[in-house]
C-alpha cells in the first residue's frame, strides 16, 4: 500500500484536533495550553511539508521554517509571561488571572 | 516501499499516541516528555517526506531548546498541579464534542479535496540525486526569500529581548560596578600637565 498525501494530512488533522481538545480539557493549566498550541503548530508544519513534498515545491518548507521560528518566539515570550505572573501572584490558574477585571 | 510504509505507520501512530498522552497525563513533566516524543516522531515523518533539514531543525530547535525551556519552567514553578486539574472531567463533554466535530470537518475536507489542474510549482524541488534538500532550501532561502529570512531573525531578536526584559529583576542591596561614577570621581584621580625638564616635584 502506497502512502499518499492524504495519509499525512490525516495524521496532521488528528494532531490538530488533539491540540484543540487539550486546550478545552486543561483550561486551568496555562503550561499545558501552551503545549497544546505547540501541538497545533506542529500539525500545521506537517501539512506544509507534506504538500511541499508531494507537489515538488520547496516554498512550503520555507514557510514551515518561518512557522517554526514564530512558534519558538511565542513559546519563549509565553513562558516568560508565565514566570513573571507566578512571581507576582504565586499562581498560574487561568481562572484567577483577573487583575484587569475583564 | 514496504519498509517506508511500515515506518510511516510507526511514526504516525507513535506521534498521535504521544500527542494524546500530552493532554491526558496528570504530571506536566510527563506531558513535556511525551511532547518531546511526539516531536521526534514528527521529525521521522519529515525524513520520510524528504525534508531532512526541517527534521533536523525540529530536533535541534524544538527538542533541544523549546522543550527544555518548558521543562525548566515546569520544574521552577512551585505549583500544585493537582488543583489545576480539578475541572478536567467537567470540560470533557464539550471538549470531546468540539474535537469530534473538528475532526469530522477536517476529514470531510480531505475526502473532497482535489488540486486545481495546471498548478505549477513556484520553486521546483530538484531531484535528490542532483542536490540535497538542505542545499536546495538554502539556494532559495538566501536568494528569493531573503527578506522573509531576515524578518524571521528580527522576530527571534525581539522575542529574546522581550523575554529578558520581562524576567530580569534588579535585587536591592547588590553592589554593581558603575563605570560612569568611577570615571567621574575627583578625589584620587587627577590630570597633571608635566613640564619638560622639571618633573612633578
Amino acid at each position: 500500500m502506497i502512502i499518499g498525501l492524504s495519509h499525512y494530512l490525516t495524521v496532521a488533522a488528528s494532531l490538530f484536533t488533539l491540540g484543540m481538545f487539550g486546550i478545552f480539557l486543561n483550561r486551568k493549566n496555562v503550561i499545558v495550553i501552551l503545549m497544546s498550541i505547540e501541538l497545533m503548530l506542529l500539525a500545521v508544519n506537517l501539512n506544509l511539508v507534506a504538500f511541499s513534498s508531494f507537489h515538488a515545491d520547496l516554498v512550503g518548507q520555507v514557510f514551515a521554517l518561518i512557522v517554526l521560528t514564530v512558534a519558538a518566539a511565542e513559546a519563549a515570550i509565553g513562558l516568560a509571561i508565565v514566570v513573571v505572573y507566578f512571581r507576582n501572584r504565586r499562581t498560574i490558574d487561568v481562572a484567577e488571572i483577573d487583575l484587569l477585571k475583564g | 516501499m514496504l519498509l517506508s510504509t511500515l515506518f510511516f505507520y510507526l511514526f504516525a501512530g507513535m506521534c498521535v499516541a504521544s500527542a494524546f498522552m500530552v493532554i491526558a497525563v496528570k504530571n506536566p513533566v510527563h506531558a513535556v516528555l511525551f511532547l518531546i516524543l511526539a516531536f521526534f516522531n514528527a521529525a521521522g515523518l519529515f525524513v520520510l517526506l524528504g525534508a531532512e533539514f526541517l527534521a533536523m531543525i525540529l530536533v535541534v530547535v524544538y527538542v533541544g531548546a523549546v522543550m527544555v525551556l518548558f521543562l525548566f519552567v515546569v520544574m521552577m514553578l512551585d505549583v500544585d498541579f493537582a488543583v489545576l486539574r480539578a475541572g478536567f472531567l467537567k470540560y470533557l463533554p464539550i471538549g470531546a464534542t468540539i474535537g469530534i466535530v473538528l475532526l469530522i470537518e477536517l476529514i470531510l475536507v480531505l475526502v473532497a479535496w482535489v488540486t486545481a489542474p495546471g498548478i505549477a510549482a513556484q520553486a521546483p524541488t530538484p531531484p535528490s540525486s542532483q542536490v540535497s534538500n538542505t542545499v536546495a532550501l538554502g539556494q532559495i532561502l538566501y536568494t528569493k526569500y531573503v527578506y522573509l529570512f531576515e524578518s524571521a531573525g528580527l522576530i527571534l531578536l525581539v522575542a529574546m529581548i522581550g523575554a529578558i526584559v520581562l524576567t530580569l529583576q534588579h535585587k536591592e542591596g547588590v553592589r554593581r560596578q558603575s563605570i560612569a561614577a568611577q570615571v567621574r570621581r575627583k578625589s584620587s584621580v587627577e590630570l597633571v600637565k608635566v613640564q619638560s625638564g622639571r618633573g612633578l616635584l
